[in-house]
């Protein structure tokens, strides 16, 4: 195909913006590690914060959520609101047994 | 029919397919947490037999992809078509990359004898079996998505070789990376899960 | 499917693209042919799943008792619910009336994905055919109830690993089909068409739309676990591998109590049609009926634990989880009010369509007053896996789900297939069903409460004078069923041609000719008032 089409760059993020997101992502997963090799008590933690602040940025950026309208960012929210009261749920039951 | 495009419709129904593949997963993470809750000292035991080198490679590995596929999508809309071809080119043999060091990590499980019902595992206290079960099933599943990811993008791959997907039209494209995308956001949840903090 | 010697006028059911008779169907994309497609394979799978219901009744009866054998019983319960449940009331009036209304109702030409419209029917189909394949092959029918519970379900010899993966890909179609129905109502409302503008049964498949997205998911990785667990026994769910058999339990039932949501509110959507045009009169408490539907599909989500209050869970789960079903009969309990009060000071004509909904309204009344009994936990203990339940579900997914179906079908017959059927015949089957199943299902009831225990092959002399009431019921149902249905055929191929609004209703289908040509619309409409305003934007004054 003709590559003369014009290009559509408004509104687009450019090629630095997911870099800088990619580098985040792997400082991100060194600290993880380091945390794993302080204990338990610190892996967990790591666990609890980092993780969903890595998949948010994959989710704000890779994924292009936050270029994205209202209706979009909904569905996401109903989405892990909905697994969130899941597992609270469950834990009624697990934590009280 | 009328031949119509929404170009936002297709996305939107993207998005809830992707929806569902949280919740499918979800309902792994609720069983994990469950019997983590259940099983704690075993799982920390198990959790420390895995080789964490190979998980947190194959962490960079889908990161880097991840990467590469969110650039082939500027490449595509700065209307750079070979840049693009090269940059999904990339994720597709990253996935592969992926595999290959998952199939040895599996391999070698397999030849110390633990895989799901074998003699040794059935020899392992109760929780410890549990965890392998789980590992075997969740990254099993992921790996499977992975599979399908990588199906995806070539075809994806071929639709542009073919000129179906260009600068003027390109959901599809998008869509694809929507659902690479997400299964780096289930890898990312499995290697603390499995590798780091259990 | 229809007689195609008066093509003329027939709209979609006539033929139009270079493929003819059956291969026409088969590969159309039109949601309207989809819509049929689904109807005649559902009442298909439905009347199996009503064979196999008599004859489990006949089983309890001393003169046919060794009819069966008990392993042979166990089959017969867990097929009639496998049919019944993924093969009728899981996708029932989403998937025809849904396909074939939805876009109608909302100034659309088709829905937003015409092609996966069809994969899902052959989903389903594939799903179906698995699912009779299971009956037949490996070790045999399975007999584990269509709840598939661990760990007997991990244990017994009998064809588990078809019949779970059968659901699992009939729970794919179901899922497809609820990304087409929320992306067509986001996407395809006619310009003006606001969504309070919208009829109710377009609400209530929203609300359902959103169940299939977030709970089919969690049975579909449930049923895969169970299927790793007997191909490769990774011990999960197995308690003597260390898994948790209560883990299945919570698994399963997160998927299928919304379930019984996704069955229920397109039904209760369908009733919010036939009240309004059948009383002449705006339906009472649009926007109460449209957030109840929404309320439900939320709440209802949170609610599935009520059914293990018996299975070892911890008492404060068993409080919030009694909590939570408490309230989720609030809205349920709206609604009844509403289309109660549609009727009030309408101008009531009382057709077959009516008829039924009016029945459905007394049955579901039945059926959620004894849910409401069951979420409290001092009786649930008592009643738990008896014959009560099973009565009170067929209340709701019979008398409820069934019934509106059959009412749906009644009011949108003429609509979809051109034709009337004979009004006569259709009130005549009315007594023997419902006759036939109050003494079927409110017979259950009483011997659920003198102690009955559901699922047994053998019972004590003392139930001896109920199964009998209630197997006679049976065959009164049956009979029932066979008149109605049998009405509803000769109608489709044979009955008089029916006009474009044979009811006097006000919602878009009816602006159309019967049957509505393949584009629906010639012009997609403009809209400019609410759904059921009988003066201003009605044909009857």
């Amino acid at each position: 195909m003709d590559t003369s089409h014009p290009s559509t760059e408004h509104g687009h993020p450019g090629y630095g913006t997911f870099i800088a997101v990619w580098i985040c992502l792997v400082v991100f997963t060194l600290v993880l590690v380091g945390l794993s090799h302080l204990g338990q008590g610190a892996a967990v933690w790591g666990l609890l914060t980092l993780t969903p602040l890595k998949a948010a940025l994959v989710f704000y950026f890779f994924m292009h959520l936050r270029y994205e309208g209202p209706l979009l960012k909904g569905v996401v929210f109903v989405a892990l609101g909905t697994l969130l009261i899941f597992f609270a749920l469950m834990f009624s039951d697990v934590a009280f047994r | 029919m009328v031949e119509h495009r929404d170009d936002f419709g297709s996305k939107l129904g993207m998005w809830l397919f992707l929806v569902t593949e949280i919740l499918l997963f979800g309902g792994l993470f609720i069983a994990y947490s469950y019997m983590r809750a259940r099983y704690p000292v075993e799982f920390h035991h198990a959790g420390a037999e895995l080789n964490a080198t190979l998980g947190v490679t194959n962490t960079f590995i889908l990161l880097t992809s991840s990467l590469s596929m969110a650039l082939g999508i500027v490449a595509m809309q700065r209307g750079q078509e070979l840049w693009s071809r090269i940059l999904v080119g990339c994720t597709v043999l990253l996935g592969l990359v992926f595999l290959c060091i998952k199939g040895v990590e599996w391999a070698a499980k397999f030849h110390h004898g633990l895989y799901p019902d074998s003699a040794r595992i059935l020899t392992l206290p109760q929780g410890e079996r549990i965890f392998y079960g789980l590992y075997f099933s969740m990254t099993g599943l992921h790996g499977l998505h992975v599979i399908a990811g990588m199906g995806v993008l070539s075809v994806m791959l071929v639709m542009m070789l073919r000129g179906r997907i260009h600068p003027g039209h390109y959901t599809l494209l998008e869509n694809g990376g929507l659902y690479w995308h997400l299964v780096d956001v289930i890898w990312i949840f499995l290697l603390p899960l499995f590798y780091l903090a259990a | 499917m229809n007689s195609s010697t008066t093509s003329a006028g027939m709209g979609f059911l006539a033929d139009e693209g270079p493929r003819r008779g059956l291969m026409a169907w088969l590969t159309s994309t039109d949601h309207k042919r989809i819509g049929i497609l689904y109807l005649w394979s559902m009442l298909a799978f439905f009347m199996v799943g009503v064979g196999v219901g008599v004859l489990m009744r006949l089983v309890q009866l001393d003169t046919f008792h060794h009819l069966v054998t008990a392993r042979t019983y166990n089959a017969l319960f867990t097929v009639h619910g496998v049919i019944m449940i993924f093969l009728f009331v899981v996708p029932g009036l989403p998937a025809v009336f849904g396909n074939f209304f939805l876009p109608i109702l909302i100034g659309a030409k088709d829905v937003a994905f015409p092609r996966l419209n069809l994969a899902s029917w052959y989903f389903y189909i594939a799903g179906a055919i698995l699912a009779l394949l299971s009956l037949f092959t490996g070790g045999g029918a399975p007999d584990t109830g269509w709840t598939f519970y661990a760990p007997f379900s991990l244990q017994t010899g009998t064809n588990v690993t078809l019949a779970v993966f059968a659901a699992f890909v009939l729970g794919f179609s179901s899922m497809l089909t609820g990304i087409n129905f929320i992306t067509t109502i986001h996407r395809l409302r006619a310009p003006g068409m606001s969504w309070f503008r919208m009829p109710l049964f377009c609400w209530s498949l929203y609300s359902t739309s959103w169940i299939q997205i977030l709970a089919t998911p969690v049975l579909a990785i449930t049923l895969i676990l169970v299927m790793l667990e007997r191909l490769f026994g990774i011990g999960i769910f197995d308690p003597t591998k260390g898994g948790d058999p209560l883990l299945y339990q919570h698994l399963f039932w997160i998927y299928s109590h919304p379930a019984v949501y996704i069955m229920i509110l397109p039904a209760m959507g369908a009733i919010s049609e036939i009240m309004p045009t059948f009383s002449r009169k705006p339906i009472f408490g649009y926007t109460a009926i449209a957030f109840s539907s929404m309320s439900i599909a939320g709440v209802g989500s949170l609610v599935w634990a009520h059914h293990m209050f018996t299975s070892g869970m911890s008492e404060f789960a068993n409080m919030v989880f009694s909590l939570l079903t408490m309230i989720v009969a609030i809205p349920s309990a709206i609604k009844v009010f509403n289309w109660v009060s549609t009727l009030y000071k309408g101008s009531i004509d009382v057709q077959p369509p009516l008829f039924y909904a009016l029945t459905f309204i007394f049955l579901f009344c039945i059926g959620g007053l004894t849910g409401v009994m069951q979420g409290a936990l001092s009786i649930n203990v008592h009643v738990h896996d008896t014959y009560f339940i099973v009565g009170h579900f067929h209340y709701v997914m019979f008398g409820g789900t069934g019934f509106a179906f059959f009412a749906a079908l009644l009011y949108w017959f003429p609509k979809m297939f051109g034709r009337m059927y004979s009004k006569k015949l259709i009130i005549a089957a009315w007594f023997p069903l419902f006759v036939g199943f109050n003494m079927l299902y409110f017979g259950m009831l009483v011997l659920g409460m003198q102690g009955m225990p559901r699922r047994y092959y053998e019972h004590l002399p003392m139930f001896h004078a109920g199964h009998q009431v209630v197997t006679v019921g049976s065959w009164l149902l049956a009979l029932g069923l066979v008149i109605y249905l049998v009405a509803l055929i000769w109608a489709a191929r044979k009955g008089p041609r029916a006009e474009g609004n044979p009811w006097g209703g006000v919602t878009l289908e009816w602006t159309l000719p019967s049957p509505p040509i393949t584009e629906n619309f010639e012009e997609i409409p403009v809209i400019d008032h609410g759904p059921y305003e009988f003066r201003k934007g009605g044909q009857h004054g």
